[in-house]
């Protein structure tokens, strides 16, 4: 249905179909948060990976620094219609996580923990080959609290909410669990360029 | 409730019924749904306007009415100068106009149907519409529960609502309003002379009868963080506390 009157901003703004359907570019980078941001000392952080209820390993916030640091610079995407291109982060791969931790597959699921009791939902699949991270750095500098420092799950090629700030755990899960946002009404998957916005999209 | 969910993602025609200038930067758009919905106040819908090349642009905008069957919902919008569907909203929308939307979306920020304790909004600017939407449906539903409502805004003329919440302020003990004026001397004792800080939340705390069970907070990102760090250093549970942020 053509909106009468709307031509939109007229900037041709696809930039070789890097914006999926229904998203808009922005320079800034707003800040989403379904409750107050957390304040985490790096001197009482730690990191966990489980497999059911079940810790398999824990690193302190100097043992995970010490683990192989990538760079990548993503688009990222929010359901809120917003993306941002050529966004650089750094951060410790998921694989070198697992691999660390002596883990391969434990599951094909992770269920994602946070300090401020937030959880998303992330097939292992979308985590491996490259895809995500645990991200300690932005634009080149120590991650801000606002954008889920000290640490964050970056997985830039699902809507960004699956991309949990304050992240404190990976728990591997047998079955594919629904999280805060995919139990209020938000997709159990969220592929920015299949517009999976909400449960029934 | 699946019907519902499935019939929320479903994008649906309204007709602009009304438009009003409520302050200088902001206009409320009533729609009359071409499917009505039932809603709780705090969801939002979104909005998808279709250029003629088939371009789209998609926002989401909180529902600034109550649910009360009318079949109309009411957004109330304000214009960003760099904006793109604002503007619009603003300068070219016109009553009887067909906009496409979906809803209700969104399964966090909601009016506690049976509120645990008094419940607390805080809201700057715009930030008060889906606050609104929970005063009124608090009203239209002779609900009881405590409220005390914090609302920050520039001058007297950029506070959204003003005369129906001084009314219903005036009208209803259970409910309390405490206006943060933070470019001219605010004209009523109880209202705040400065912009929004953690005294001024704990202050307004003391307002109510018991402390706070629900607290919402709806601005921007650094509106929401003075206003939750001013709550929680009054000892309230983060747990308690739900945020929406607008920008993006």
């Amino acid at each position: 249905m053509v909106t009468r009157g709307f031509t939109g901003r007229g900037s041709g703004g696809d930039q070789s179909g890097r914006i999926p359907p229904g998203q808009h570019l922005v320079d800034n980078f707003p800040v989403l948060t379904a409750g107050p941001t957390p304040n985490i000392d790096t001197s009482k952080w730690n990191f966990t990976v489980k497999v059911g209820p079940k810790p398999a390993k824990v690193w302190d916030w100097s043992q995970f620094n010490a683990l192989p640091q990538t760079k990548v610079k993503k688009d990222i995407h929010c359901v809120t219609s917003w993306s941002k291109l050529d966004t650089a982060w750094e951060g410790v791969l998921i694989e070198d996580i697992l691999a660390d931790a002596g883990l391969e597959r434990p599951t094909d699921f992770v269920l994602v923990h946070s300090y401020d009791g937030y959880s998303t939902n992330v097939p292992l699949a979308d985590l491996l080959a490259d895809k995500a991270m645990v991200a300690l750095k932005y634009a080149g500098q120590p991650l801000p609290r606002d954008h889920g420092g000290p640490a964050r799950l970056l997985v830039p090629h699902l809507y960004f909410w699956k991309s949990a700030k304050w992240v404190k755990a990976l728990q591997f899960t047998t079955r594919d669990e629904a999280g805060f946002w995919e139990l209020r009404g938000y997709h159990i998957y969220g592929d920015p360029w299949r517009e999976q916005r909400y449960t029934h999209d | 409730m699946i019907e519902s969910a499935v019939q929320a993602a479903l994008w649906q025609k309204s007709v602009v019924e009304r438009i009003v200038q409520q302050t200088p930067a902001i206009k409320s758009f009533s729609l009359r749904l071409g499917n009505p919905f039932t809603h709780v106040a705090g969801q939002h819908v979104d909005v998808r306007l279709t250029a003629p090349d088939g371009y789209m642009a998609m926002r989401s905008y909180s529902i600034a009415s109550p649910p009360d069957g009318s079949g109309i919902v009411e957004l109330a919008i304000e214009r960003l100068p760099d904006g793109e569907v604002s503007p619009f909203f603003h300068d070219v929308a016109a009553v009887g106009d067909e906009i496409e939307l979906r809803g209700p979306l969104g399964g966090h920020f909601l009016w506690p149907q049976d509120a645990a304790g008094p419940v607390f909004l805080i809201g700057a600017g715009s930030g008060l519409v889906p606050l609104m939407a929970m005063i009124r449906q608090r009203r239209v539903e002779a609900q009881n529960v405590p409220t005390a409502l914090l609302l920050s805004a520039r001058t007297a003329r950029d506070v959204l609502y003003a005369k129906e919440l001084q009314a219903i302020e005036f009208d209803d003990p259970g409910f309390v309003l405490s206006l943060a004026i933070t470019r001219e001397a605010p004209t009523r004792e109880t209202d705040f002379a400065r912009r929004i800080d953690g005294a001024m939340v704990q202050e307004v705390i003391t307002r109510l009868p018991r402390t706070p069970a629900h607290v919402f907070v709806c601005g921007s990102n650094g509106f929401v963080n003075i206003a939750t760090d001013g709550a929680l250093f009054a000892g309230l549970d983060a747990a308690t506390i739900k945020t929406e942020r607008y920008g993006g």
